[in-house]
């Protein structure tokens, strides 16, 4: 190890560390900064989250100004999307994939330290919104235009000022870092994989980051696209999405969608990822049906570009091409379906531990399960012209994103943190954490779809009484205190962790990929010697070489 | 076949099966429970199948395309019902039954996978979606592209931001906020036709006991249909976020007899009354401008940016549903708009107390 390097490390002064992670390239360094910084806006938009659910817990309440409680959801969803749950996943993908496919950095680390900085000024200009105009208390001048933004809501007409421009500007920056990082993504994980890792003994984490690299490439530039052309429209007098002038406000639909639903798909395939990790190893098996699995991953990759329209239903296609869309959004169930069902015959016969990673990667089975059932509900056109737009969809997506995307981004620290930061986060605060917020989730989330059921349009500001939508909004609220609760114990762990957690070792839960070869926390260089492997599994292979895993794959 | 996976290590699939022998059928038990599950969703949901437990309930449908929405909804409910009970009973029994055991340290037998199963969860799916498809289709195609029989009511819906204006061109008229339609018999079917068209930015209409929603855009025209079997006030809301006061956009459609509708056409056709007694409120309602924005036929007042008033007292309520139409509230409403709306976009009127009460009581004689 790096002896000589550490009494350096040891006299550096506070302001001397701090430049060493401003210009840090290191991938583990930049993938850290990631996940600190979703972190803090996880925070924020829980906030956010908790201030709507206060005004929602009774019919015509005042604690918000409709105007207030319009910038409020706007942040909380562009938030969520830009500047949690990529950031975030980008972080653990950064730290994890180099590492697992056994090279010492990504492709390139300078194009990574970009990406960040990009996807971080970004946060930070969407978020000086807050600051300006008549400052913090009146939540600034937000955008308020929704976290897609419709045009022409989005014209000067309708939007005077500049609060469009914060969501445009800051999302073109974060959308330049996003395609920084997709690039890095693909081209480490093609070039960068160590002697004998072929594609088809990569792990299926560095699968799904490929696909989620290159759903990045495809995806990000249409909004890209559509936010220069927006930002034309309002200061050069363009006419993209002008009606009167020949625009049309359809085309904005389709750029935002066709970027939009595709993200769904960045943003779980790298959760797959984690479940498909984390269930493996709890279970003490090899994955079931790993080329389904791959081959179940690019075509969800391929099929979640012919989708986008399920967000259009009501917006008057015709019918055949209504129907078109039906059709692709209903076949995404079938790879969707072979995940789980293998998933599913991973965990059967095994011997499974039901440590906190192992019981949070559960959870997400059955939630995405649901979610993934309301779904083919809402890819029903007919359906969805009563669904659509109602809290049954916010329940949905919620379901996907806070039941799907943060279980496993949760089960994902309590993972590899000990890898990242030699400690072990504490079992029983884990299983607290899980159980609190597995009860917030399901009252907040699962008597959300009532409301829809029974006619409640979703991003009101408030509602009629009357309407029988009091009492699940209620619930809904309260869930929210048990979420919290559950939130603080969390931060509360890591932060008691990283001081005093227990040691960790090299590899604490008797894993079998290459991150889990080298020290926790690995050393800059990741592996003293690069390492070579025969199979998918190289530490089974070295653990029992009476029955390595290469005889058989 | 589950079994097989559990013995097998590392050999062919086939192999083994003939050697295994046969488990009582776990997926008759699955199936009972099923069976009970579909029987208990249906019974759920043809109770709820009323409007007590909301308004807005659309599982309570009362009109052809919300009729034809919930019925394809049963069929996919009963599917998904199947599936969800047949997937969660399989992984609660995964978790519970493949728990670690305390004394066992040894690691369990490795199987890297099975065609024949995955091929099993692949068509089965597949199979599953080709149906749903094929219903999902035939429902879009009977909401979507259906004719219009012979005494059909045409309506043209222009949404405002946060207003609706309907314009009924058989009948010469334009009205605010309140539609009324006829209704409609199944045998012989008087649907209304709607034409959404925009004002401004996007709205949706949704009326969810009457047809799902459809949205209102600025030059993109849309149509949807209704044809209610019963009388009576059928509520909704704009569905589609439209700026600050989204959430008071509110949707009221009259449903009325035959004989209730032709009056009401008649007496909406009728131009303003002129009592003598209201004359100062008149002259003032011209005076200070309110004619710039309102429409009042019979008075020199042709504003289309706010709601036609010609027959302002007809309605139950104002601003769009937000307040019943009382002589306060009309009072506060023309004062401060925001009093009940923040965001509208009529703007407070600087007036005293007798300007208002004038204004006001020529007002509530336009019945």
């Amino acid at each position: 190890m790096a002896s000589e390097a550490l009494p350096l490390t040891l006299h550096k002064g506070p302001l001397a560390v701090v430049y060493e992670w401003l210009g840090t390239a290191d991938h583990k360094k930049i993938g850290f900064m990631y996940i600190i910084y979703a972190l803090l806006f996880l925070v924020i938009m829980g906030i956010e989250a908790i201030l709507m659910r206060i005004q929602l817990a009774h019919a015509n309440s005042h604690f918000l100004s409709p105007q207030v409680f319009n910038r409020l959801f706007t942040m909380h969803g562009t938030t969520g999307v830009f500047f949690v749950a990529m950031p975030i996943l980008f972080g653990f993908g950064n730290y994890l994939v180099p590492l697992m496919i056994g090279a010492r950095d990504m492709a390139f680390p300078r194009l990574n330290a970009f990406g960040f900085w990009m996807t971080a000024f970004g946060g930070l200009l969407l978020y000086g919104s807050f600051f300006a105009g008549d400052g913090v208390l009146h939540a600034g001048i937000a955008p308020d235009v929704g976290w897609f933004a419709y045009a022409p809501l989005t014209a000067t007409a309708f939007s005077p000022g500049h609060s469009t421009d914060y969501w445009t500007l800051s999302l073109l920056l974060a959308g330049v870092g996003s395609i920084a990082g997709g690039v890095n993504f693909v081209a480490t994980i093609l070039c960068m994989r160590c002697p004998g890792m072929t594609l088809s003994k990569m792990p299926l984490l560095a699968w799904m980051n490929l696909v989620m690299g290159g759903l990045i490439l495809v995806t990000i530039s249409p909004l890209t696209a559509a936010q220069l052309m927006l930002v034309a429209d309002r200061y050069l007098g363009a006419h993209f999405f002008d009606t009167q002038a020949g625009g049309s406000v359809v085309m904005w639909m389709h750029f935002f969608w066709i970027f939009g639903h595709p993200e769904v798909y960045v943003l779980i395939i790298p959760c797959f990822a984690f479940v498909s990790e984390i269930i493996h190893v709890f279970s003490r098996k090899a994955m079931f049906g790993y080329p389904a699995m791959v081959a179940a991953t690019v075509s969800i990759g391929f099929v979640s570009l012919g989708v986008w329209a399920h967000h259009m239903f009501t917006f008057g296609m015709p019918s055949y091409g209504n129907a078109f869309f039906v059709l692709t959004t209903m076949v995404v169930a079938v790879p969707t379906g072979i995940k789980i069902f293998n998933w599913l015959a991973t965990m059967w016969g095994g011997k499974i531990r039901f440590a906190t990673p192992m019981i949070f990667a559960v959870g997400f089975l059955f939630q995405f399960l649901i979610g993934g059932l309301t779904g083919m509900m809402l890819a029903t056109a007919p359906f969805d012209w009563q669904l659509g737009n109602s809290y049954f969809v916010v329940a949905h997506f919620h379901y996907i994103i806070v039941g799907g995307i943060l279980f496993t981004i949760f089960a994902a620290f309590y993972y590899w943190f000990p890898k990242m930061t030699g400690r072990m986060l504490d079992e029983t605060l884990g299983k607290w954490h899980f159980w609190l917020f597995v009860i917030g989730f399901h009252l907040t989330f699962d008597f959300m779809h009532i409301p829809g059921l029974l006619g409640m349009p979703r991003r009101v500001y408030t509602y009629e009484a009357g309407r029988g939508w009091e009492t699940w909004n209620m619930i809904s609220s309260i869930g929210a205190i048990f979420q919290t609760v559950a939130i603080l114990i969390f931060v509360y762990n890591m932060i008691r962790s990283y001081f005093l957690g227990a040691p960790a070792g090299n590899d604490p839960w008797d894993a079998w990929t290459l991150e889990w070869a080298t020290t926790s926390p690995p050393p800059d260089y990741n592996f003293a010697v690069v390492p070579s492997v025969r199979s998918r599994r190289p530490l089974w292979d070295i653990k029992h070489p009476d029955d390595p895993d290469w005889k058989y794959e | 076949m589950w079994c097989i996976v559990l013995t097998s290590r590392r050999v062919s699939l086939v192999e083994n099966t003939t050697r295994k022998t046969f488990q009582p059928p776990w997926w008759r038990r699955v199936a009972q429970v099923v069976f009970v599950f579909f029987c208990g969703v249906t019974k759920a949901l043809a109770s709820v199948k009323s409007n007590s437990i909301s308004p807005t309930n659309i599982f309570a449908p009362d009109s052809t395309p919300a009729n034809s929405i919930y019925r394809l909804s049963l069929f996919e409910l009963e599917i998904l019902g199947a599936i969800f009970v047949v997937v969660f009973s399989l992984l609660a029994y995964a978790v519970v039954k493949f728990r670690e055991r305390k004394e066992d340290s040894s690691e369990p037998a490795q199987i890297y996978g099975s065609n024949q199963m995955e091929l099993a969860w692949t068509v089965l799916p597949v199979l599953i979606v080709v149906v749903l498809f094929l219903t999902t289709a035939q429902v879009i195609h009977r909401v979507q592209d259906a004719s219009r029989p012979e005494g059909t009511i045409e309506v043209t819906v222009v949404a405002h931001q946060f207003w609706w204006e309907y314009r009924y061109p058989q009948f010469g008229l334009v009205v605010s906020n309140e539609l009324h339609v006829p209704v409609s018999d199944p045998n012989h079917p008087t649907p209304t036709f709607l034409s959404l068209l925009s004002g401004d930015v996007d709205h949706s209409f949704w009326v969810p006991r009457l047809a799902g929603k459809t949205d209102l855009i600025p030059n993109h025209p849309n149509t949807m249909w209704i044809d209610p079997h019963e009388t009576g006030v059928f509520l909704g809301q704009c569905a589609q976020y439209c700026g600050t006061q989204h959430a008071k956009m509110l949707l009221r459609v009259y449903v009325q007899s035959h004989d209730d509708f032709d009056r009401w056409v008649h007496d909406q056709q009728e131009q303003a009354g002129a009592d003598p007694s209201v004359a100062a409120g008149r002259a003032l309602f011209v005076a200070k401008a309110c004619f710039a924005c309102h429409t009042i036929r019979g008075v020199m007042a042709i504003g289309r940016i706010g709601p036609d008033l010609t027959h302002l007292m007809s309605r139950d309520t104002l601003a769009s549903g937000a307040v019943l139409n009382t002589p306060e509230n009309l009072r506060h409403w023309i004062r401060n708009s925001g009093t009940f709306k923040p965001g509208s976009f009529m703007p407070p009127q600087d007036l005293t107390d007798s300007e208002l009460n004038q204004i006001a009581g020529y007002l509530e004689t336009l019945h």
